[in-house]
């Protein structure tokens, strides 16, 4: 039973279809690029499979055990939290608000989760450090200790690299590879064809109707596969 | 220049024999009831403030003052005894109306703000002018404005009424002291993993609303906002940590709310603008320790 399914799924605003007719699956274990231009309906896909937004048509469903508020989501940064008071500590833990939703504070298996996961991503060091102080790769660390915290299973990564150098890019694309290969499910939306080739095993390729859906090795020898993965530049060259 | 001087030294003179007019003060209830009244409503706005400011909602604070200055004045001409009743709910509707327009559309947002905030003070003003029965209607203006003496003037029920909407809103922010922060770092994650942003941003809004028509009593609805922002941004000058911005928030605006007032008393000056200069005077305190600690 796949983790993720959507089937015939109609997303947009206002009845304006934005995307239509979309059908894929995730399984446990697997890692989905969905790549397409600006505008195709990209944001429009994460904010559906997060609940935020409605289908028009068609039904999204989880399975496998997994609920719709254990995809642990990893945001695109907005002005607000560039200049955010707030220590990384105090950030991550925030991760842990899904369970025991009725109590008002952290219980202690919520922090000792959360220092497992600071660990984890090697940022255990800046624990008490401010948030708008750290560099840009530091920042998307501490956002995804904190969409780990929030999710056992499924992660959904909105452009993970964006803003970041070539180097911390391709730092950040392997840590994402060593958490997909301890089992965790990765769902990551990207610009960066070159790196969603090299990185995942399926790619969804959208817009408006979906172009493409299936195996990376299928998509490099499409038209539009053919396309991207043969320009210049991208993450591997650095 | 020697008027000037002449001047200061007439204002300094109101401190002579100061600490026993403030000693004297107290033996009053009323006093007693400002300070009381003073110092909560200072903590409880403070403790808002600090997410106001962070999710750029200061105006929001400005603009409800002024709803709440125009429901003043409809409260005024209808004759009401207390006109408290009618002012709370006007405010708390026009606080979550603002929060659902803000939401819809973001751009028109700050345009309906000021719409609203302007509009409802000319209406104030003007209902105020026609069917006012009291003889001293730019007085009774600027003391809704300026809050005159309004805070010494305190009835018991007002008192009351401020003590309990103030445990109320202390306690339900620390109850939902992670979810606040949470829903203001980052509303779209928090509500992804199951947290109903909706009705934290809802509650915030109803308890601006609280607090502003309280703390108009204090330093009138032309400066309530001073209230709720200045704290919170001394505050962010010097701390990093959230925990720690929103305590010294809280402490900064009991010192000054405090200060202010027990300075006002022998001074002779109005409260609520005391209470602001006091607070602005902080803010430039921590403006000039932040730089500082920055540097070194």
């Amino acid at each position: 039973m796949p983790q993720l399914s959507c089937k015939d799924v109609t997303l947009g605003y206002d009845g304006r279809a934005v995307i239509e007719n979309l059908n894929f699956e995730v399984n446990a274990g697997e890692y989905l690029c969905i790549v397409g231009e600006n505008g195709a309906g990209k944001s429009t896909l994460i904010k559906a499979l997060l609940g935020l937004k409605a289908p028009m048509a068609g039904k999204i469903t989880f399975g496998d055990g997994l609920k719709q508020t254990q995809i642990g989501y990893l945001p695109q940064q907005t002005p607000v939290q560039r200049d955010f008071p707030a220590s990384v500590r105090e950030i991550v833990r925030t991760g842990c608000l899904t369970e025991g939703r009725a109590r008002p504070f952290y219980t202690p298996a919520q922090k000792a989760h959360a220092e497992e996961r600071m660990r984890r991503l090697g940022i255990d060091g800046l624990a008490n450090r401010c948030y708008r102080e750290l560099s840009g790769g530091q920042q998307q660390r501490v956002l995804l200790a904190r969409a780990l915290c929030a999710a056992e299973r499924m992660l959904l990564l909105d452009e993970p690299v964006a803003g970041l150098d070539p180097k911390v890019s391709r730092e950040m694309y392997e840590l994402i590879e060593q958490l997909n290969q301890s089992g965790m499910t990765v769902i990551m939306v990207s610009h960066d064809i070159p790196a969603a080739v090299k990185y995942a095993s399926h790619i969804l390729h959208v817009s408006r109707t979906p172009l493409f859906f299936g195996r990376k090795e299928d998509y490099i020898e499409t038209d539009s596969g053919k396309l991207f993965a043969s320009v210049p530049g991208g993450v591997e060259d650095v | 220049m020697s008027e000037l001087l002449s001047k200061l030294t007439q204002f300094a003179g109101r401190f002579d024999g100061g600490f026993e007019t403030l000693q004297r003060s107290f033996q009053y209830p009323f006093v007693r009831n400002a300070l009381i009244v003073g110092v909560l409503i200072a903590l409880c706005s403070s403790l808002l403030g600090v997410t106001l400011v962070l999710k750029r909602f200061s105006f929001i604070g400005d603009g409800l003052s002024h709803v709440a200055f125009g429901a003043m004045a409809v409260a005024a001409v209808a004759g009401l005894t207390n006109e408290m009743l009618v002012v709370l709910p006007i405010t708390v509707i026009a606080a979550v109306l603002l929060l659902r327009s803000g939401r819809k559309a973001r751009l028109a947002g700050d345009a309906s703000l000021a719409m609203l905030s302007v509009g409802a003070l000319g209406l104030g003003y003007l209902l105020m002018n026609l069917f006012s029965a009291s003889g001293n209607i730019s007085g009774d203006v600027c003391t809704t404005l300026f809050g005159a003496t309004s805070i010494l003037t305190l009835s018991k029920f007002e008192v009351w009424l401020c003590i309990g909407m103030s445990v109320f809103v202390i306690a339900s922010f620390i109850l939902m002291y992670n979810r606040i922060f949470s829903v203001t770092f980052d509303e779209v994650f928090a509500t992804a993993t199951g947290t109903r942003a909706g009705a934290y941003n809802l509650f915030i809004a109803v308890i601006t609303a609280v607090i502003i028509v309280l703390a108009m009593n204090l330093v009138g609805s032309l400066l309530v906002s001073a209230l709720v922002i200045f704290p919170a941004i001394s505050a962010m000058r010097v701390f990093k940590r959230f925990r720690d911005v929103v305590v010294c928030s809280a402490c900064v605006s009991v010192f000054c709310a405090a200060f202010g007032l027990l300075l006002s008393i022998p001074a002779q000056t109005p409260v609520g603008s005391t209470i602001v200069v006091v607070d602005l005077l902080v803010f430039f305190i921590f403006s000039l320790v932040g730089k500082i600690k920055k540097i070194s």
